[in-house]
């Protein structure tokens, strides 16, 4: 039988706010533990949460740029159970009229387009965490991050494969980037992706019974524990088993899926709207204002990308893949009009390579776009060589010279040679010196070609223009 | 609407309070007379009539993204039952 | 001097007759000697009311007085209160000194105020007889064989005893109008949202509020200027302009239209409170006030709707109370599940327990909409009862509890009867509307008797100006319980 995996995300995405989203803790990672734990996060008896602006204005964001439907009013509830690094025995959640309803994302996979429908994004706070080194046989509870922003972002089981499921987890992380509602650091816990995964007949229309993974922290455990749990999920279905609805967590070391609690003991949360919270209503006024605060969306780049500088899809897509990159190329590309492809390139080949070579951000990238701009202007006119180019890179990456293209190019001598003369006067003396191979050419063979052109660059220690000197071996040899 | 010994049970078992089989159908005979008293309610006619959560019909007051708070756990934790190195200790927690 | 009100209390201190010093140290020792009796406090701490005493003569000394300026008030133990013991009457907190202090408690500070001690209570406030503390039970000065209501039980006790001039309470279902009529003294709920429950133990977040009780409408008056205000920590707090909760006092009644739901007045009422709540009318009819019946039809649902909601809040607000970060650990279990359970089992009472399980019943799946959503839509419906009533009159009036005080033990054993002591106070809470109770007079064995007021949104100077012009022609606010050594 053929089988269709049918993937539903749920993304935690930490908002960037500067304090907790309902005290006035610092969000800040790393601290000392308990020691951004305030009493609204330790739930000390008698206190109660006030809801921060910014948490408010990074939801509705992201909800302007997915096309999704803003909700006022839109109520917080109370999420029942017990937990340690739960400090107040629920979690204050959004249930019904989440902040934002709807909306879509689209992905790219093997160059067809799809949509991926999103079901809601609704405002929570984070949990503390359990620290399980021992403690004379105890756990140790830090409350610091208890209060911390979270956005849950839940999509539709719109998604068919693993590719496809991370190529939606990897728009929605540009995306989250992009408008700045969330430092997308997946190591730090700032992105967090659950997998709903069930499989069913394909041509089927019904759902099959899901399993979902928790807490996958990078794109390549996505996609492992996707395809781990699609095959485990087809070998029971074939085996004439049937899937049993739980939660499963992934273990990155043995590459595997397992049981972390069946839907039997799932918690009766009894969600309730919390009391101590009013309905939060969002004006037209205040939609507008943050819609007008909103960059140019990474969607509307790429087709002006394609339209405007006649970049491939291909290109495109990768240019916009940050807002940061996509600025990059921009500013680049400013200064050398007609040139993007050319920028292109450059932004997503060497200046990307090294990056990642180095594993820094591109806001972090040592030649900025006006230098790499005067660099390619270089190229552009002539004066260097491509390969010289890339030593130039080299340089400037180092910091040499102030960065100054033309400084580093006289010092390190590679100046193109593009006088005819000159290079005439190389090319006779290689053909002088190179009786055999000039009739081995006429002989007809091609190889004999290449090595001459090899000699001319040799001699010019690379700094011959190659075209100049292809056409004017063939001049004289053809003649 | 009956409630049931094994109702209790699960209830308390939600709530984390402990009510012993002795307990059971005492507390069984006490929240089933409260549970009367409350079911009267059904009788009124609330098909038309919006669910009232708050007293006051008012919209939430938002607060300025702004730290506001300083390291307070020494004060904090003085109240607590069990800490080591800032943090509070509790029986394993297994995941 | 115990007899005193506040605002001559307040000149005695300006005119330096009497410092604050002095005035704590004489309440202390009141309360030293008394206390064993009445059982009106948790905790008093010499020490840090000294210490607020002096300062509070400074101020004075200073010239930056308030009315409130060096004045002891008693706090209840439900109030978070920097240093103090705060125990909300329960085993679960016996061990929690506040960190911090609550919004109200901070008013009182900057106000100059002395707290006098911490007024005991039912365990976190759900009770109406004081009994279920775990502090034990408050007596009723008036005779110690009875209760003195709850779950203000410990302030009404202390006020009616003479040991406080003034204290704080706080109201969920009735716990400030009813002790304070079954005490024989004043007591105020104001609107919700004019008090801040920053800081006061939360039982039911939609219905909590803090509110004074004292000797007289005067003194409650004087109280609220002090209590209420904005504060932004507490998202139900209420922004709106200062207002002075006396500047109507003085007011003539005439023309003044009183409301009697005839709900209130139907089967229920004892005939000894009925005579008095009759003869407190006749008083008002003629300072010439004029009486129109109106009714709220859907008032026998306030106590159904209320033990719904009030658990249900409830059952969710003492989730925090865990044996992880504070209060009450249990001393030996086995795992984490185990220690929760026992923490809980043991540090919690019985009636709390068993406010819990019923919060949690009507909050679980495949009930929450029969009985929390069904309560939230006839709360609206007994709101809108109140919202049509209040368009043929200006204030309404009845009983505050159907009896005088019960015996200690009476009703202990049957929480429906005890449930039923909030009957007329339940709806108003549910409206959010402000209430009080003021004393007319004596029933059954010589027990007071409250007359209940409910006032429309935002009226308390309306109605503390109907409560002090009661006060004005009458003395029952004046008579003090016969065995309390004055």
């Amino acid at each position: 039988m053929q089988w269709e995996i049918v993937i539903g995300i749920e993304t935690h995405a930490q908002l960037s706010t500067q304090s907790k989203i309902f005290s006035g803790s610092s969000t800040a990672y790393g601290a000392q533990p308990n020691t951004q734990a305030n009493a609204v996060d330790l739930a000390l008896p008698g206190v109660l949460p006030v809801l921060n602006k910014g948490a408010v204005e990074r939801a509705i964001k992201l909800g302007l740029s997915v096309g999704a439907k803003i909700n006022s009013p839109s109520i917080f509830a109370r999420k029942n159970y017990f937990y340690p690094d739960l400090p107040k025995g629920y979690q204050i959640s959004q249930f019904e009229l989440p902040v934002v309803e709807g909306g879509h994302i689209t992905i790219q996979v093997n160059d067809t387009e799809k949509s991926v429908r999103l079901t809601r994004a609704h405002l929570e706070e984070d949990a503390g965490k359990s620290l399980h080194e021992d403690f004379h046989g105890m756990s140790g509870i830090d409350l610091n991050r208890a209060g911390t922003p979270l956005l849950e972002i839940v999509t539709e089981p719109d998604m068919r494969s693993s590719a496809e499921a991370v190529a939606y987890a990897k728009k929605l992380h540009s995306l989250v980037r992009w408008i700045g509602i969330c430092d997308g650091n997946m190591q730090e816990g700032s992105f967090r992706c659950d997998a709903n995964v069930s499989v069913r007949a394909k041509g089927s229309d019904i759902l099959g019974t899901r399993c979902e993974i928790k807490n996958l922290n990078s794109f390549r455990f996505l996609e492992k524990a996707i395809d781990f749990e699609a095959r485990r999920q087809i070998e029971i279905l074939e085996d004439g088993g049937t899937i049993r609805q739980e939660t499963r967590l992934y273990d990155a070391n043995k590459d595997e899926t397992r049981t972390m609690r069946s839907k039997e003991d799932a918690n009766d949360y009894r969600y309730f709207p919390d009391p101590d919270l009013l309905p939060l209503e969002i004006s037209d006024n205040w939609i507008n204002q943050l819609k007008d605060t909103l960059p140019e969306l990474p969607e509307a780049r790429r087709s002006r990308y394609i339209s405007d500088f006649g970049l491939s899809d291909y290109d495109a897509a990768v240019l916009t893949g940050s807002r940061e990159i996509a600025d990059f190329f921009e500013e680049t590309s400013a200064q050398l009009p007609n040139q993007a492809k050319l920028c292109a390139n450059w932004v997503m080949g060497e200046i990307s390579g090294r990056l990642n070579k180095e594993a820094i951000e591109i806001t972090a990238c040592p030649i900025n776009p006006v230098h790499l701009a005067a660099l390619l202007t270089r190229i552009n006119d002539g004066t260097v060589s491509g390969k010289a180019a890339k030593t130039v890179f080299e340089c400037m990456w180092n910091g040499e010279l102030e960065q100054n293209v033309d400084a580093i190019i006289d010092a390190k001598g590679l100046k193109q040679i593009s006088d005819d003369g000159a290079i005439e006067k190389l090319v006779d003396e290689v053909l002088a010196a190179n009786a055999q191979q000039v009739e081995d050419y006429r002989n007809g063979k091609q190889k004999a070609f290449n090595s001459l052109v090899g000699q001319v660059m040799k001699a010019t220690k690379g700094k011959a223009n190659p075209a100049q000197v292809n056409t004017m071996l063939k001049n004289k040899l053809d003649s | 609407m009956t409630l049931s010994a094994n109702d209790v049970k699960a209830i308390a078992d939600l709530a984390y309070i402990e009510v012993n089989e002795g307990e059971v159908q005492a507390t069984l005979s006490q929240l089933t007379d409260i549970f009367d008293l409350i079911e009267t309610m059904q009788a009124v006619d609330t098909s038309s009539v919006e669910p009232m959560s708050h007293a006051q019909d008012v919209a939430q007051r938002l607060r300025e993204d702004e730290v506001t708070e300083s390291d307070q756990r020494e004060s904090n934790q003085s109240v607590a039952p069990q800490v080591e190195a800032g943090l509070y200790l509790v029986p394993k927690v297994i995941e | 001097m115990f007899n005193a009100s506040l605002k001559q209390l307040s000149i005695q201190l300006a005119d330096k007759k009497v410092s604050s010093v002095e005035l704590t140290k004489e309440y202390l020792q009141r309360i030293k000697t008394l206390n064993a009796e009445y059982n009106a406090f948790i905790t008093v701490n010499e020490e840090l009311s000294l210490a607020q005493a002096q300062l509070a003569d400074q101020m004075i000394a200073s010239g930056q007085a308030g009315t409130l300026t060096g004045i002891p008030i008693a706090q209840k133990d439900i109030f978070c209160a920097k240093d103090w013991l705060t125990t909300c009457g329960s085993k679960m907190l016996s061990n929690f000194v506040s960190p911090y202090d609550a919004g109200v408690i901070e008013r009182f500070n900057q106000a100059g105020a002395v707290n006098i001690g911490k007024t005991n209570m039912d365990e976190f406030a759900m009770g109406s007889s004081n009994e279920t503390s775990f502090y034990g039970p408050v007596r009723n000065p008036w005779d110690v064989a009875a209760v003195p209501g709850g779950s203000s039980g410990g302030s009404a006790s202390a006020v009616a005893a003479r040991l406080a001039p003034a204290a704080t309470g706080t109201d969920t279902g009735g716990s400030i109008r009813q002790p304070a009529a079954l005490c024989g003294i004043s007591g105020i709920k104001p609107t919700y949202g004019l008090v801040s429950r920053y800081g006061m133990i939360a039982f039911a977040s939609s219905l909590d509020q803090g509110g004074p009780m004292a000797k007289s409408a005067e003194d409650l008056a004087l109280m609220l200027n002090v209590m209420t205000g904005f504060d932004a920590r507490d998202s139900t707090s209420l922004q709106r302009d200062e207002e002075d909760y006396a500047r109507d006092l003085e007011k003539p009644l005439l023309g003044l239209r009183i409301g009697l739901p005839k709900e209130y007045f139907a089967k229920g009422m004892s005939p000894d409170v009925e005579r008095a709540v009759e003869q407190a009318l006749n008083e008002y009819r003629q300072l010439g006030a004029e009486t129109v019946e109106v009714s709220l039809p859907n008032s026998s649902l306030s106590i159904p709707v209320y033990y719904v909601l009030a658990p249900a809040e409830a059952s969710s607000n003492l989730s925090r109370f865990d044996g992880v970060r504070y209060g009450y650990r249990a001393k030996s279990y086995g795992d984490l599940n185990d220690m929760y359970r026992k923490s809980r089992t043991q540090g919690f009472g019985a009636e709390v327990k068993r406010r819990i399980l019923i919060g949690t019943y009507v909050l679980s799946h495949g009930y929450y909409d029969a009985y929390y959503i069904k309560a939230q839509k006839v709360r609206r419906l007994i709101a809108q009862d109140f919202a049509d009533a209040f368009k043929q009159c200006d204030i309404m009036m009845g009983p505050t509890s159907p009896t005088v005080a019960f015996d200690i033990g009476e009703k202990s054993s049957d929480p429906i009867q005890m449930y039923l002591s909030d009957i007329y106070t339940s709806a108003a809470s549910l409206a959010g509307l402000p209430g009080m109770s003021i004393p007319v007079g004596f029933g059954d064995k010589n027990r007071p008797v409250g007359l209940h007021i409910i006032g429309n949104y935002f009226t308390e100077a309306k109605m503390l100006n109907a409560a002090h012009q009661y006060q004005q022609a009458t003395d029952w606010h004046q008579q003090a319980p016969g065995n309390i050594g004055i």
